[in-house]
């Protein structure tokens, strides 16, 4: 399979202090890392293209362990995450899903071990586009204080032949949540679910 | 500070590779973005005092935040501000020049040329380009640059957002010629 080449990676860190309402006691972070690679198979339909997934683990440590230093650095602070990819006018969503095992290998593996599956969201676009990162706890999807999402997006990129691949983490619910559902202090741990 | 501060979004952009080639070391380029409440929106003040006064706090804050997230020495600079719906864009004039740069300058270490601006009145999730030129000399062709920020869900009407960007590079490959950062002579801020 072809390398990984890197054009430009952007981090985002956003801190939320209050939503109306009163401060927190300890504000919402939450990170988003984009990494601009070139798109090995832009411009032909390439039957053959899973083992590009392999090419794209050392990218995703990375990029985890990067977001994961942009958020602090302690990994018992991160509890939700969610992943995305932006597929330039070259390629096919198919190539986003490449994106998939390798970005949710990489939390998992820098953030020891999270039981929930990494929402995500992909889509092909041109320059500029935004995407919504999906963003759910990552010991167990219904815990409804943490169903969030991030707006990320790259002025440049992806170019045609481009792919823009993300991950993002938050250090907790969305500020003030309260719209019920199963908390945080209720999750089981088995299944990933609840 | 005597402003609410909502949020606070710290980006940082590192180029590898341009046209094709390397870009060696990396360029890099931070912006610090604060959302803050507009204490005069809504009506006309004519005294901007509290906006002038936060000025300084978050031009200390938001050099500081972006200095860290950059990692490295500075070599040009940039401030802007969105106004809200219910703002003017005096309001973004008053965070922005009487007292935001002189402590900006003191944490990045100094900078003697103009620290270039843009300004807007604008929705929720509006882009600025934050312009940028060289920190010593404000004629260095190569650091002439833009750094276009966002945030998805700010300024609401009742709102500023305020900026400072910084870089460590000129733009990537620059082949256009001009005063070239060897030749600052760094007396007037210009060359």
């Amino acid at each position: 399979m072809p390398e990984v080449r890197l054009r430009k990676r952007v981090t985002f860190v956003e801190e939320v202090l209050h939503e109306f309402g009163p401060p927190p006691l300890v504000p919402l972070r939450r990170g988003a890392i984009a990494a601009v690679i070139a798109n090995p198979f832009g411009g032909r339909y390439e039957p053959e293209i899973a083992g590009f997934m392999e090419d794209l683990k050392p990218l995703g440590l990375d990029m985890a362990r990067l977001l994961l230093a942009a958020l602090g650095g302690d990994a018992g602070a991160i509890e939700g995450y969610g992943k995305g990819a932006i597929v330039g006018t070259a390629g096919e969503l198919e190539h986003g899903a490449l994106w998939h095992a390798p970005g949710g290998y990489a939390m998992r593996e820098v953030l020891g071990g999270a039981k929930a599956i990494v929402p995500s969201a992909k889509k092909v676009a041109g320059a500029g586009a935004r995407l919504d990162v999906p963003i759910t706890h990552l010991n167990a999807s219904y815990v409804r204080s943490h169903f969030d999402s991030m707006e990320i997006g790259v002025t440049d990129a992806p170019r045609a032949g481009e792919m823009l691949l993300a991950l993002v983490m938050t250090t907790g619910a969305r500020v003030h949540a309260r719209a019920g559902g199963l908390r945080a202090d209720e999750i089981v741990g088995q299944d990933g679910l609840r | 500070m005597s402003l609410r501060i909502r949020k606070i979004v710290t980006i940082v952009e590192e180029v590898f590779e341009e046209a094709g080639r390397e870009v060696l070391p990396p360029a890099r380029r931070a912006a610090c973005l604060a959302v803050i409440g507009n204490p005069y929106a809504g009506a006309y003040q004519d005294d901007l005092a509290v906006l002038i006064e936060a000025g300084s706090e978050l031009g200390a804050m938001l050099a500081g935040r972006a200095l860290s997230a950059l990692g490295g020495a500075v070599e040009s600079y940039g401030k802007a501000a969105i106004v809200g719906e219910e703002g003017e864009l005096e309001h973004a004039a008053a965070l922005l020049h009487p007292t935001f740069g002189a402590p900006m300058r003191k944490v990045i270490g100094g900078g003697k040329a103009l620290i270039p601006s843009a300004k807007k009145r604008a929705g929720v999730g509006a882009a600025i380009d934050v312009p940028l030129g060289h920190k010593d000399a404000a004629f260095v062709r190569s650091h002439f640059d833009a750094m276009e920020v966002r945030i998805a869900d700010a300024p609401r009407a009742d709102e500023i957002v305020v900026v400072a960007a910084l870089t460590d590079s000129g733009r990537p490959l620059p082949r256009v010629g001009g005063l070239a950062v060897g030749d600052i002579l760094g007396v007037d801020g210009l060359r």
